[in-house]
Parts: structure tokens; C-alpha cells; sequence
């Protein structure tokens, strides 16, 4: 903690960084007085105030803060678009959409097995083995998590949800022993083993699943012993924050005990890095005496766990159902959002929480403004995430030894 | 450990590869491209793969043998068995000869299916196979598959009046272009900043299946104009069709597409083997520094090898909608899986062009064996057969990879032993 009270207070507040973030503020906010509650209906007010946000950013670009200056303007800009926009839509119409508390609980809901997804592959590229079996792992999480549920529930009753997800947890690290085994004992292209696991996963998961459930599908009567909510009765009634934090799944919850969990071993203990280490440079590694194999095992396998968990939350904690292929692309958006925060946790949670977003509008959309708006905002994490590698934003740059297995000399 | 070790700092030290840092290709090469020699690892992958998978099937309480036999029956390829002596009518025309096997019994037309689904593996599987020999892994076929898709029904459907044959070879010609392009934003990523083509590519994969949903879905902008309520395309035009030359045109007979893939396939060997651009290609994938230092343009390369993987993928999807679709519907598009089966279909056949072939014809007619419309449901459910397919593809690619002699010896964990 102190690490992040000192960085603060070396912030110059009075430079032309400051100018620049209120500057991105501005560009919000100029979008922002247009929706519900405020609902401003003249378009004049968003123009004004998006253009003292683009003054901002340049007044900030050649003070030479380049990034947040031109991140105002940008702002700027999309807030006076979106703001004009916005104001030849009808009130109804908004209001149908924008429902802050709806959309916010509906972005967590998104987000969960995202950050799921994401964390377990941080700890997978850290230690220098690339995973795109992100996806897999999730499915595998999704099924065993629901097939274990079913079997446990006729003698463990309400706790079933427990070996539902220790099952999903197994599983998903059984398939990324898997994944260890080929990529750091067999030197394999890391790439092509985890692309052969998501397809291993995508048949195991169909064919087991046709086998034990076929046409009729998965009992309907999961939601009843499923992963449970967390009802906090006493914030039921307080303004805003009652309908968000009031009745949240326990995984959302346990998400970011997760998250937290995961930024201090990863950057505040020896462990975390030996694991950076071990992922940066690995003979260095070696050379110190940490062992680069059991490093890059314990953080493949423990991936795979805690990206079947977040598959474990969408079957018996989201939509207490499965379907065969029911991830469609979850694990890659999560994989996305790794990227996407290069590679950190607190910037890896806000991606999957701006792609979450994205899903949960993609849901609202269609209610006032037709199916066809809200398919275009499921690519956007895609675009945001090729526009983030291709360097628009800050370059997006991996772990060093990422993708090369280590030969021990 | 020291304050300064721990602090975010360590992790931000710029290093001059790509996102998943530094560059995989240099062992690619060679872990990809083949240790065991010759067609023998590959059919020992093979095998393997259907005994495991016969395992599965016993599991399930079904007789292994009796389920391949009935796929191997769907899949058409006992047509070859039967010799005799057949009148047959000769490709458009009325004329019939002598010719040793019957081309219109069921076993044929079993075949047409394998061979029009063998038609777009042979080129998504040559377009990884390119882009493999430069050291790159286009994991995005299944994208620049769906692009050239999408343009190839938009000019089909749109130009009724034009020419015949210049309306077919526009469909192709344009949607392998827009499969070009959308390989070389990869391509120019990678050649410019260095961005990790696997992470770019998997993007623009996703991307080019919502995008393909927005289009065709309800009151997309390229949805059908006669039925607002079904979210599929218009159907081509009868002048953008490619002619059919064997087996019934209305029951998805054969089409022509079949030589234009094995056209371009031998094209992928001469350009590999026969010429400076596939010379440098092969340069920089086998070892990009010391191509750089004996004058060879490395980003050019990498463009043009993505741009040339895209175009034949591009080239796949165009073929799949001018030779027997004719028309996108919305729920296939994250349904198809051509561009993965071909990245199977180029690593068991070793990114060559002869072991691309035999790969893609396997694969082919293993989905079309298991299909529905093939396979007997009193043998084996087509539902779990599916799965199995799935399943059989994953660990050909899982195996395919492995140095097989090693791991019989158990060369590599002895090693690891003696090292410790």
C-alpha cells in the first residue's frame, strides 16, 4: 500500500497531466448530460463542453504530455458525437437503455468469467507459456463444474455448489497439465498445443454432454441449488449502490478477492517474482537457483483452475444450464482483456469490466433500438483489443520469454 | 529482495519483439514442420488418433469397427472399390462412355459431399501452410474464410445482369482480395510494430464472425430482401454459380471449385519451391535475423507471406458460396470451423503440398462421414459422431506436433533427470 499512496503523492497535480485527465473527464461528461437522469435534450451544451475537452487535450499535447492529451481529444470528440447522437434519440428510448444500475450489475455479471479467464491466463504468461486454450478451459470448467453439480446434489443438498465448482476446478487443471506437460516438457509450440485443447475441450465437453443429457439438455432445476447470491439486505434501499451490491453472486465477490489476491503475490511477494522472473528471463532464473520448470507447471495448472472456476460461474452461477460450444469466444475476450491490460491485473480487471460493458449493452440495445445495434458492440472488445497491440494506446508488450520453452543446460 | 526489484518498473523494461514476446518462430519451423520425416509420423498420429477416439466409442457402449465401417460407408471413398463396367455421361454434354466406375451410384454422391467439403480445407490448409513457411502462424484463417464469404455472396447477389463467367470470377477474385486484406492487417502489424500475429489474427477471427452476424442478421444491411424475418442472404445469381459437373446441380452436386483448389495448391508448391518470393519466405521463417543480413526485407515478407495466407483462405470461403452454398445464414456463421480444420489439415500434412492434400481428403470425409445426412443414427448418434470429429481433430493436432522419437525413448524427462 505504501507503493500506491507514494505514487500519489508524487503526481504534480498542477501540470498539464492533471489538464489533460480532467480534459478525458470533460469528454465523458459531455456524453454523459445527454442520458438519464440528466437527459439534456439541446445538443449545444455536449458541444461546448466537448470542445473545452479537446482544448484541454491540446493545451496538454504541447506541454508535451502526448498520451492523456490526445486521449482528451479523443475523448472530446466521441463525447460530442455520441452527445449529438444521443439527443435525436427520444427520451423513452434512452431511458429504456440506460438504466445505470441495471447496466452496471449486468456489466459484473459479464465481466466475471471474463476476469476468470484473464487472471488465469496472467499467471500462465507471466511464467512465460502462452495460453490460448483460455477458452477450453472455460468450457471444461462450465461442463464438469455442472456435471459434478448434478451428481453432488442428490447427497450434499445446498453445499452441492461447492463440489460443483472443485470439479470444475480439477477438470480444468487436469486439462492444463495438459497443456504443461506438452508445452514445457515436450517443447511443443505452445501455440499448437493450446489450439488442439480448445478443441479437445470443445468434443470432450459435446460428447459427454450428448451422452448424458442429449436432446432434453441439463436439468432445469440447477437454479434452485446453484451457485448462491450474496443478499445484503441492510443496502437493499440505499440510492444507486442497493440495486448493484445488494444481491451479487458469491464468484463476483470472490472475483475480486481474486483480483486483489492476485496483484500482491504477482508484484508484492518472492513468489510473484520468481514467476515474473521466470517469465522475463528465464536462465537468469535459473542462474539464481529457482527452478523454471516447477515455476511454469504450478502456474500453468493453477491457470487452468482459475479459468475453469470463471466457466464454473456462467453454467451453475449465470445461466444454470449448458449447451454445447456455450463460451463462444468468452475465453478469447478474456485472453483480450489480458492484452488488453498488458498484462497487469488492475488494468487487466478494468478491460474486462469495458468489455463487460460492452456485452451488457449489447443486451439492452436491442429494447429500444432493434436486435441489429447490439451484435455490432459484441466485436468491439476485438477492435479495441487489435487497436491496443497495434499501438494507438500505449504499446501492449508480453512477457519476454513468452511463447519459448526453456531448455535447461 | 530489494525495494527497486519489486517495484512495477522491473516489469516495463521495453523489449523489441511482440506482444507475447519474443518471437516462437525460430523453433516453429521445426517443431512444426517435422521431425520424424517422411509421411510415416503423421499416419502414426493418425491412427492414434482414431484409436483413442475408438476408445470413446466403446465407452459408450457402441462397437468401435462397426461405427468406422458406417463413416467410412458416408464418407463415400469405397466409390473407388467397385469396378466394373459403366455408361456414363460425360460433363456437359449428352454424350456417354465406357468408364470403370459407376459415377452415379450413392457411393458417388457420398463422394461429391467429401470432395465439396475437402475443397475449402486444401485451401484454408494451404493458407496456414504459407504462412507457417515464413514462420508465422495464421491462426485467422476461419476470419479471412468468413470475409471472402461475406464478399463473395455481396457480389453474387448483387450485378444480376453481368456476364457469366465475369461475374463468377469477379466473386473470386474479390473475395479473395478482402482475404488478403484482412490477413494484411496482420501482416502490417506484425511488419510494422511488431504486433503478435496469433493475438491480432484470433481478434480479427471474432471479429469477422460478429461483424458477419450484424450483416446478415434481421434488418442487417446485407440480409435477405424478401423475407425480413429470416436472418440469411440473398441467394446469388445463377451466372455466379460455378458450374456443377458431376451429380445433381439442385442436390449440392460437385462443382468445379475442386480443380481451382487443386489448382492452387500446386500454385502453393511452385511459389514455395520454385520461386524468389517463396526462397525469401522460407529465409526469414527459417531464421529472420540472418535473412535481414543477407538483404532480405523481413517485414515485406511478413506482409506478403499474411497477405498470400489470406488470399487463399479468402479464395476458400469464395468457393464455398460460388460452388454449392450460394447463400449465408446467420447461425452458420459461428458454427463453421473450416479455417481451425485446416490448420489440422496443414500440420498433418507437414505444410507440404502433397501431405496437405491427403490431410484435407481425411479430414473431409471424416466430416462428412459423421455428418447427419450421412451417417446411420441406429449405428452411432450423427450428434456424438460430431463431437467425435472434434475430438479426432484435436488430437492430431495435439500429437502431430510431438517428437515422436524422443518420446519413445523417453529422451526428454531422462534428460531432465540427468540435468538435475
Amino acid at each position: 500500500m505504501t507503493a500506491i499512496t507514494g505514487r500519489i503523492a508524487h503526481v504534480d497535480w498542477r501540470g498539464p497531466k492533471l489538464v489533460g485527465i480532467v480534459g478525458i473527464g470533460l469528454g465523458a461528461l459531455a456524453f454523459w448530460i445527454v442520458l438519464p437522469p440528466v437527459t439534456t435534450r439541446s445538443p449545444l451544451l455536449s458541444v461546448l463542453i466537448g470542445i473545452l475537452a479537446i482544448f484541454a487535450g491540446i493545451w496538454a499535447v504541447s506541454r508535451d504530455q502526448k498520451r492523456v492529451g490526445w486521449g482528451a481529444v479523443a475523448a472530446g470528440l466521441a463525447g460530442i458525437f455520441f452527445g449529438v447522437i444521443a439527443t435525436y434519440s427520444s427520451t423513452t428510448n434512452l431511458s429504456a437503455v440506460v438504466v445505470w444500475s441495471a447496466l452496471i450489475s449486468a456489466t459484473l455479471r459479464y465481466a466475471t468469467p471474463l476476469i476468470y479467464a484473464a487472471i488465469g491466463g496472467l499467471y500462465c504468461e507471466r511464467s512465460g507459456v502462452v495460453n490460448v486454450a483460455l477458452e477450453g478451459m472455460l468450457l471444461t470448467g462450465a461442463f464438469f463444474g455442472i456435471w459434478t453439480i448434478i451428481w453432488a446434489h442428490s447427497w450434499a443438498g445446498g453445499w452441492a455448489w461447492v463440489i460443483g465448482l472443485t470439479g470444475a476446478a480439477l477438470a480444468g487443471m487436469a486439462l492444463a497439465t495438459v497443456h504443461a506437460v506438452w508445452s514445457i516438457s515436450l517443447k511443443v509450440d505452445q501455440i499448437i498445443t493450446g489450439t488442439a485443447l480448445n478443441f479437445l475441450a470443445l468434443g470432450i465437453t459435446g460428447y459427454i454432454f450428448i451422452d448424458k443429457y442429449g436432446a432434453s439438455g441439463t436439468p432445469g432445476n440447477i437454479t434452485d441449488y446453484g451457485i448462491p447470491d450474496v443478499h445484503l439486505n441492510f443496502m437493499k434501499n440505499w440510492y444507486f449502490i442497493g440495486p448493484i451490491f445488494g444481491q451479487l453472486n458469491l464468484m463476483i465477490w470472490l472475483s475480486w478477492a481474486l483480483l486483489i489476491g492476485t496483484y500482491f503475490f504477482v508484484f508484492r511477494t518472492p513468489y510473484g517474482l520468481r514467476l515474473r522472473s521466470v517469465g522475463e528471463h528465464p536462465r537468469a532464473a535459473d542462474t539464481v537457483g529457482i527452478s523454471v520448470y516447477r515455476v511454469r507447471y504450478v502456474a500453468v495448472i493453477a491457470s487452468g483452475g482459475i479459468a475453469a472456476l470463471g466457466g464454473a460461474y456462467l453454467s451453475i452461477g449465470f445461466v444454470h444450464s449448458f449447451s454445447e460450444n456455450m463460451t463462444q469466444g468468452i475465453g478469447f475476450i478474456g485472453l483480450a482483456a489480458l492484452v488488453f491490460g498488458k498484462w497487469r491485473p488492475m488494468m487487466t480487471y478494468a478491460a474486462t469490466l469495458l468489455f463487460g460493458f460492452c456485452s451488457a449493452l449489447a443486451d439492452r440495445l436491442p429494447t429500444a433500438y432493434g436486435d441489429q445495434w447490439g451484435t455490432l458492440f459484441q466485436a468491439l472488445p476485438y477492435v479495441l483489443t487489435i487497436i491496443a497491440v497495434a499501438g494507438v494506446i500505449g504499446r501492449s508488450v508480453g512477457p519476454a520469454a513468452a511463447g519459448r520453452p526453456y531448455d535447461k543446460q | 529482495m530489494s525495494d527497486e526489484l519489486l517495484s512495477e518498473e522491473f516489469e516495463e523494461t521495453p523489449t523489441p519483439t511482440g506482444p507475447l514476446g519474443a518471437s516462437p518462430q525460430q523453433n516453429f519451423v521445426s517443431r512444426a514442420g517435422g521431425k520424424l520425416s517422411g509421411p510415416l509420423g503423421p499416419i502414426i498420429t493418425t491412427l492414434f488418433a482414431f484409436l483413442m477416439a475408438g476408445v470413446a466409442v466403446a465407452v459408450v457402449g457402441k462397437n468401435p469397427l462397426k461405427v468406422y465401417r458406417s463413416i467410412f460407408d458416408g464418407t463415400g471413398l469405397n466409390f473407388f472399390f467397385h469396378f466394373g463396367s459403366y455408361s456414363i455421361r460425360l460433363p456437359f454434354s449428352t454424350q456417354h462412355v465406357w468408364f470403370w466406375w459407376d459415377t452415379s451410384s450413392t457411393a458417388a454422391l457420398n463422394l461429391q459431399q467429401t470432395l465439396l467439403i475437402t475443397t475449402p480445407i486444401i485451401l484454408t490448409a494451404v493458407a496456414l501452410g504459407f504462412a507457417f513457411r515464413c514462420g508465422l502462424f495464421n491462426i485467422g484463417g476461419q476470419g479471412q474464410y468468413l470475409v471472402g464469404a461475406y464478399f463473395a455472396v455481396w457480389i453474387g447477389a448483387s450485378f444480376v445482369n453481368l456476364n457469366p463467367f465475369l461475374h463468377v470470377t469477379a466473386c473470386l477474385a474479390i473475395g479473395a482480395l478482402a482475404g488478403a486484406l484482412y490477413a494484411g492487417i496482420a501482416g502490417i502489424l506484425k511488419a510494422t510494430v511488431g504486433a503478435h500475429e496469433v493475438i491480432t489474427t484470433i481478434m480479427l477471427n471474432w471479429t469477422a464472425v460478429w461483424v458477419g452476424e450484424w450483416l446478415f442478421g434481421q434488418q442487417g444491411p446485407l440480409q435477405n430482401t424478401t423475407q425480413p424475418s429470416i436472418p440469411i442472404s440473398n441467394t446469388i445469381a445463377d451466372g455466379a454459380k460455378l458450374p456443377v459437373f458431376w451429380g445433381p446441380k439442385l442436390l449440392q452436386g460437385l462443382s468445379v471449385a475442386i480443380f481451382i483448389s487443386l489448382a492452387f495448391l500446386f500454385l502453393y508448391w511452385l511459389v514455395i519451391n520454385r520461386t524468389t518470393l517463396g526462397f525469401e519466405v522460407r529465409a526469414v521463417g527459417f531464421n529472420p535475423e540472418a535473412a535481414r543480413y543477407s538483404g532480405v526485407s523481413v517485414a515485406k515478407n511478413y506482409f506478403l507471406a499474411m497477405a498470400i495466407s489470406g488470399l487463399f483462405a479468402g479464395l476458400a470461403g469464395a468457393l464455398d458460396i460460388t460452388g454449392w452454398e450460394y447463400q449465408i445464414g446467420q447461425l452458420d456463421i459461428p458454427a463453421s470451423t473450416i479455417g481451425f480444420i485446416g490448420l489440422a489439415a496443414a500440420l498433418l500434412g507437414r505444410n507440404t503440398a502433397v501431405g496437405i492434400g491427403f490431410a484435407s481428403l481425411l479430414f473431409g470425409a471424416l466430416i462428412n462421414g459423421t455428418s447427419g445426412r450421412q451417417l446411420d443414427p441406429t449405428v452411432f448418434s450423427p450428434d456424438l459422431a460430431g463431437n467425435l470429429t472434434t475430438i479426432i481433430q484435436g488430437l492430431v493436432i495435439l500429437f502431430v506436433g510431438l517428437n515422436l522419437t524422443t518420446l519413445v525413448s523417453g529422451g526428454v524427462f531422462r534428460r531432465r533427470r540427468k540435468a538435475t
